[in-house]
């Protein structure tokens, strides 16, 4: 039985008369467990497909099936972590994973276990010394760890990444991709996420999902990457399976599925 | 501080090597006076010098201009003499409308709280309404631009034909002078809440109160201090001229009794007095925006 499923999902905008087609006939099933990135050119509906899955855009034709039950508004149970940290300036570190846990826990688990569980997972994230700190004084990396710290916190079903690492600088971005690498061998949850970088999503996911150009974007070609778990950056850049991999999304984003400026 | 009293010693104390015995004590004294208590005289010196040498220069060009004979004004040493009963005992009460301007001020001030207290709250829940609701916008959005216009004074006829009272009337006039502003300021605060706040919000499942309270307030706040300082502004502006109008106790009322028993010299200290309160109430409302809005600042 399929754990996350996207059912022929198309998805139109309207503007006044003018109809255009995003995402034509999406279908994916996802496992429980399973590191999936959706990659492709700018402009292809990857962020709308991820919106679709998190509720907070509907799809105009089909649904989204978690766990045999439609989804179709927004709710933690598919946590999302915005490319742009969304952190609440206001709050500190700590106050803004614990808003979520709060929310998420506030009946089912006391105040001072709600305290440990936010804390947990700002340690998950090595954020424990920043926890009074606001987000305004804190590096783009560690504000996407809190804002991953804070998705964890809601125990999701699936954990939803919005290109979550696509504001980063290279070395922050290769700390970051192992610690989430080390979280979902840790944790092993199941893993949505959306990029644009060849080498993150082979290094990341079991598979990969190429989306052909927009408008109308369809799933192109899913890809198994069937290198072992743990990897390790160094390790894996030399292996045959991880340079195959690369050179077949590389092929189909910029052989068969070449970005025309004009289309978008 | 040991670290600098040992620095200095040889190089500012030594010279005088003489009087080798009484060097221990004067040695700390100085460092404390360089260290702390000279920047301190310095920021203090900035700050008071400059405005306190404009001020001595216009009482001093005020004070030759109004002493020559057939002057309209008095000077301001008359001023000061006129009104030393009024500067040195502002607590007195002899019954009736003859009260210290301690009560003349408090007495305005309890209607501005008033009425401003009325129209903040009114002001921010209105301003959320038309800021959150497209439909609620484009039916009061252009009622508040035409209202917002009608001078403060002209409700006044209105409200006295209303409330058959002067004091409420004056509170009336304050409300409706500081609204505006916090509705308007408010309104576009909340239209501005960044879609990433109420991404969140949603995929937390915040209900309409905990969005209110958790999203909205503190992103919204620096738009809506902005409206609530301006209101603070435009209702002192209205009460002194409201007061004027409608009589009893208060700073407008007395400074229209003393144009009418010719005072001037008590005019220009309540003018003084107006100034000083109108900028303490503005600076009461940026500390409190300041320490309300800590953060939200940067991001």
């Amino acid at each position: 039985m399929a754990y996350l499923q996207i059912d022929h999902v198309d998805k139109t905008f309207r503007r006044g008369a003018v109809e255009t087609s995003v995402l034509k006939d999406i279908t994916l099933i996802i496992e429980k467990g399973e590191y999936v990135s959706i990659i492709g050119h700018s402009g292809c509906g990857k962020s709308t497909l991820l919106n679709i899955v998190a509720g907070l855009t509907p799809a105009t034709v089909g649904g989204v099936i978690l766990q045999n039950r439609e989804v179709n508004s927004p709710g933690p149970d598919r946590a999302v972590v915005f490319q742009n940290h969304s952190l609440l300036p206001w709050l500190t570190v700590y106050d803004n994973v614990r808003i979520g846990v709060d929310k998420v826990f506030g009946r089912t688990k006391t105040r001072t276990e709600r305290n440990a569980w936010t804390m947990h997972n700002l340690e998950l994230v090595q954020m424990t010394h920043a926890r009074d700190k606001r987000p305004g004084e804190i590096s783009g990396g560690m504000k996407q760890r809190v804002g991953i710290a804070r998705a964890l916190a809601m125990e999701p079903k699936v954990l939803l990444l919005d290109e979550p690492f696509g504001a980063l600088d290279a070395l922050t971005r290769a700390h970051l991709q192992d610690s989430v690498m080390a979280l979902h061998q840790k944790l092993n949850n199941t893993v949505m996420m959306i990029t644009h970088d060849v080498d993150e999503a082979v290094l990341l996911s079991d598979r990969i999902v190429m989306m052909t150009n927009g408008p109308s974007a369809q799933i192109g070609e899913i890809l198994d990457v069937t290198l072992p778990r743990p990897r390790k950056r160094l390790e894996v850049a030399t292996s045959p399976a991880y340079l195959k991999a690369r050179q077949r999304v590389l092929e189909f984003l910029y052989e068969r599925h070449a970005y025309i400026e004009s289309a978008a | 501080m040991t670290m600098t009293v040992l620095k200095t010693e040889p190089a500012s104390v030594l010279p005088p090597a003489a009087a080798a015995k009484v060097l221990p004590l004067p040695k700390p004294e100085r460092a404390f006076f360089k260290t702390s208590v000279l920047p301190k005289l310095k920021g203090f010196a900035t700050s008071v010098v400059p405005p306190a040498v404009v001020i001595c220069l216009l009482l001093a060009v005020w004070e030759i201009l109004c002493r020559k004979a057939g002057a309209t004004l008095p000077p301001p040493s008359r001023v000061n003499a006129d009104t030393r009963e009024l500067i040195f005992d502002p607590f007195f009460d002899r019954g009736g409308l003859d009260k210290g301007l301690f009560w003349h001020l408090s007495a305005s001030l309890q209607r501005v709280a008033l009425g401003y207290a009325i129209a903040a709250v009114c002001g921010v829940a209105l301003g959320t309404l038309v800021g959150q609701s497209m439909w609620a916008m484009r039916g009061l959005d252009p009622i508040f631009q035409v209202l917002r216009t009608v001078p403060p004074l002209a409700w006044l006829p209105l409200a006295l034909a209303a409330f058959r009272q002067g004091h409420p009337s004056a509170i009336f006039v304050i409300f409706i002078t500081s609204i505006w502003p916090i509705i308007i300021n408010t309104a576009v605060g909340i239209r501005n809440i960044p879609q990433d706040y109420r991404n969140v919000s949603a995929v937390l499942r915040l209900n309409p109160i905990e969005f209110f309270y958790k999203i909205m307030v503190p992103s919204a706040a620096p738009y809506i201090f902005t409206g609530l300082r301006i209101g603070i502004g435009l209702s002192w502006l209205a009460i002194v001229a409201a007061e004027m109008l409608i009589g009893g106790v208060g700073i407008g009322f007395f400074i229209w009794d003393a144009w009418n028993s010719s005072h001037i010299s008590e005019i220009i200290l309540a003018l003084i007095y107006v100034g000083i309160i109108g900028f303490l109430l503005d600076r009461i409302v940026a500390t409190l925006a300041n320490i309300v809005t800590r953060g939200t600042a940067y991001n």
